[in-house]
Parts: structure tokens; sequence; C-alpha cells
């Protein structure tokens, strides 16, 4: 089993194995972050639960860390490996006869979801592992009530901030076009060939997005609340 | 009709090449690309010039000697056809066309458009058989039952006829369209599965090793394999990696 993960193929499961789980993160992620526009108050209690539960935190957010960046290294050895097998380039190559422009492409709008992390850990994560473990506040609360929702809502005060978000969502839409039904593929299912699953991957790589999008728009629309 | 050839000169493996006009006219639209190829080659033999080497062996799409990247497709732009077969109804009078060899590290040029596909004969050798003997005592074809449906698919993968459209169409490189399908074509048969580990560890090893890259399941080298062999035997391939590996 060893060598099953240094060979070309053992590369490709591993990397949708690390897709699958981010993509299952994904979801968990959008539905938690809709309760934020329906109701902030569960929204508060939710985030909370994650931020501060030890299993969340100690177990499941690790992993989530590790599957990212493995998910980018991985990627990004791949991208090189392959760039060394084409040899001299062609003259002429017309990759739309053939294949989808999100399929040949895949460096570079996981590099663009990949910007956008880096932006989100910036905004949201290290604020936040700083004022629970670095200051050791651990209440989840500020002038007496909880904080979650109030950050959230402040941060997409800005248009910059709002449009790159978008940009980068949009971005990772056309990753999971082509990433969803791929994953199956590369663990030896032919399921992401058949219909069914392709209309989930496309439902699921415009619903994610879309929604996170709506979010992100809602709240610099009504900063008031 | 009349035309404009943009065809790939190398004098050897060493040589640096380089893109170099041509005109052909009168071309017939019947004729096949090769033939028009060959129009070329007169041409440049009668002007006293070195004519264009490129490979050909049956001209009936079965033998996957010829190759060629047609204006940015491997075997140009029809489907299901390999080189030999491309007609040139399928351009225009006055039409420019971009004629390349297969591109990839592990299919080094030999000289002009032809390409060194031989490690495609040593990824075959590292398991593409069954060991049996065959010293008077085969049995009856008919006496191991196979399913219609096995049979079927054995008989599509065995259709690939290993001329490397897959790699040169790939945006990667990657050889596992080739491999699945020879991995396949003995997989689905009881004959094939006594080796069935051996094979596809082997075989994947030394597709590593040749230098071929890593499929991204784009499903470009479907879209042109003269024989339209199927992505599922890629899928078919990494299942029997895994399975071989646990």
């Amino acid at each position: 089993m060893g060598g099953f993960f240094k060979s070309s193929i053992g590369r490709k499961v591993a990397m949708a194995l690390s897709a699958f789980f981010l993509m299952f993160f994904l979801l968990q992620h959008l539905a938690i972050n809709m309760l934020s526009v329906f109701s902030p108050d569960a929204f508060n209690e939710v985030s909370h639960f994650m931020g501060t539960n030890p299993l969340v935190q100690f177990a499941l957010q690790p992993v989530l860390i590790f599957a990212v960046v493995f998910h980018f290294i991985m990627g990004f050895i791949l991208e090189l490996k392959n760039k060394k097998a084409n040899g001299v380039s062609y003259a002429r190559n017309n990759g739309a006869a053939n294949s989808s422009w999100a399929s040949r492409n895949m460096i570079y709008s996981g590099l663009v979801v990949l910007a956008f992390i880096v932006l989100h850990f910036i905004d949201f994560w290290i604020p936040e592992i700083n004022t629970k473990y670095i200051v050791g506040d651990m209440s989840g609360l500020h002038d007496g009530e909880f904080r979650y929702f109030h950050e959230l809502v402040e941060k997409f005060h800005s248009p910059v901030r709002v449009g790159a978000y978008v940009v980068a969502f949009i971005l990772l839409g056309l990753h999971l076009a082509h990433g969803f039904t791929s994953a199956f593929q590369s663990v030896g299912s032919t399921a992401g060939r058949k219909k069914t699953l392709q209309t989930i991957g496309k439902a699921y790589s415009i619903i994610v997005p879309l929604g996170f999008i709506i979010i992100a728009l809602y709240h610099h629309l009504n900063p008031h609340h | 009709m009349n035309l404009t050839l943009k065809i790939w000169r190398q004098k050897d493996s060493n040589a640096k090449g380089q893109m170099v006009d041509y005109k052909v006219s009168d071309i017939s639209e019947h004729m096949s690309f090769l033939e028009m190829m060959d129009v070329l080659n007169e041409q440049l033999i009668a002007q006293g010039e070195e004519p264009v080497a490129f490979d050909h062996d049956c001209r009936e799409g079965i033998c996957g000697m010829c190759s060629m990247y047609i204006n940015g497709e491997a075997h140009g732009p029809d489907r299901g056809i390999t080189t030999c077969q491309l007609h040139m109804r399928m351009f225009k009078d006055g039409d420019t066309i971009t004629i390349e060899p297969f591109r990839a590290a592990a299919f080094p040029v030999i000289k002009d458009l032809v390409v060194d596909r031989s490690a495609f004969d040593r990824i075959q050798h590292a398991g593409g058989y069954i060991s049996v003997n065959t010293s008077g005592n085969t049995q009856d074809a008919n006496a191991t039952p196979i399913s219609k449906h096995d049979a079927d698919e054995a008989m599509d993968a065995a259709t690939c006829i290993g001329c490397g459209a897959c790699v040169a169409t790939c945006k990667n490189s990657s050889a596992m369209l080739f491999v699945g399908a020879k991995v396949s074509q003995y997989a689905l048969l009881p004959q094939g599965q006594v080796e069935a580990a051996d094979r596809v560890q082997n075989m994947v090893a030394q597709m590593d090793l040749e230098g071929f890259g890593n499929c991204t399941n784009t499903g470009a080298c479907e879209v042109e394999c003269p024989k339209g062999i199927s992505l599922d035997t890629i899928a078919r391939m990494n299942r029997e990696l895994m399975k071989a590996s646990i």
C-alpha cells in the first residue's frame, strides 16, 4: 500500500479524497452561514458551538486545515509534473474542441480560491484564533452580547471585499463544476459519468457558490441590523 | 482546392525544429489527408527538397501508425477516425492547415512528424498480456462462459490501436486512456484475472517511469480517440490498482 500513494493514480485518489472532505465541509459551512440571513440568534448559537466545541476545534479543524493544505500542495505538485510531461508546446492547440474550460484550468481556479482562503483567514480565522487562544476569551461575548453576527456583518461593509468574495466564489463554482464529478472518476467510480451525479454535481457547483454570494451581498446591502 | 500548410520540420531528434509554410494546389476533396501529404512530398522531391517524414502504414485506420496534430487536434478535426481516414472534404479552399507531431516528453520527435512511441511498447511489455501455454493444448474459447456485457466491454477496450492520440491531446500528456484500455481488456475476462494485480501495478509503474503525466479527467482523450475508448476504462484501472494495492 505504501507505494500506492506515490503512483500517479494514488495521487489522483488522494486528491479526490481530500476533495470529498472539502466539498462536505463547504456544505456545512454554507448551511451555518445561511442562518445569518434568517436568524442572527441561531447563527450566534451555532457559531459559538462550532467555535468552542473541543471535537470541532481540535479534531475536525486540524483535519480541515490538513485537507486544504494537502489539496493545494498536491495539486501544485501534479501541475508541475504534468507540465514536465508536456514537452514542446503546440503551435496550435484547440482545447475547446474536446474539453471544458473548467476542466482545463483547475490550477487557475484553484489558485484564485487559495488566494481567497488567505484573505478569508485574515478576515475571520486569525482574529478568531487570537481572541480565543491568545487573548483567552472563550466567552464569545462582546458588550454582553454574542459577537459573531456583528463581526460577520461588519466585514461585509467594504464593497471591495464583497467584490473579491464574489469573484472568488464564481471561480470556486467553476472549480467544482469539474471537480465534483472528477473526484468520483479518480476513486474508480463511473457514477460521476452518469446523468444523476452529473446533475447533482452541476447543482452543487451552482448552489453552493451562489449561496455564499447571496450571503455576502445580503449583508452588504443590509448593513444596519 | 488550394491550401497553405504550416508543417513542423525537424531534421533529427537532436535538431531544433520549426514551423515551415508550404503551398499545395489542385487538392481533390476526395483525397485522404495522407494522400494530400503525398502530393506535397512529390512536389518537394521534384523541387529537390527533403520530403516531410510522417508515420503511416495500413491507411485504413487499424494499425495505429499514423499520427499528426492537425489544426490543434489529434488526428484532425473529425471524430472517431485516424489521420489516414481524415478526408480533405473537411477543409475549404484557401484554408491554412497547421500540422504538428504528437507532443509529449515521453514521445520524442525522431524526424519532422515522426515521433517515438516505443514508451507504449514498454508499458505493454510490463504486463499487457496473459501467460498461457500455447503449445498445442489450448482450450476451446467457448469452453469458458463469459457474460455478453463483459465480453462487449472487453472487446471495446481491445479496439485501442495504441496510436497515442490520447497522450497527444491530453493537457497533462497522460497515457491513462491507453493503459486503462489495456488493463480493462484483460480485467473483464477470466483469463486476465489470474495476473490482474501484477499487471495493473507493473503497467502503471512503467507508465509513471516513462514520464507520462497525471490524468485530471478533462475527457479530451475520449473525444479525440479514433476508437472511442471510454473514460470508464480509466476508472476501472484506478479500481484495479486500488484492489491490487490493498
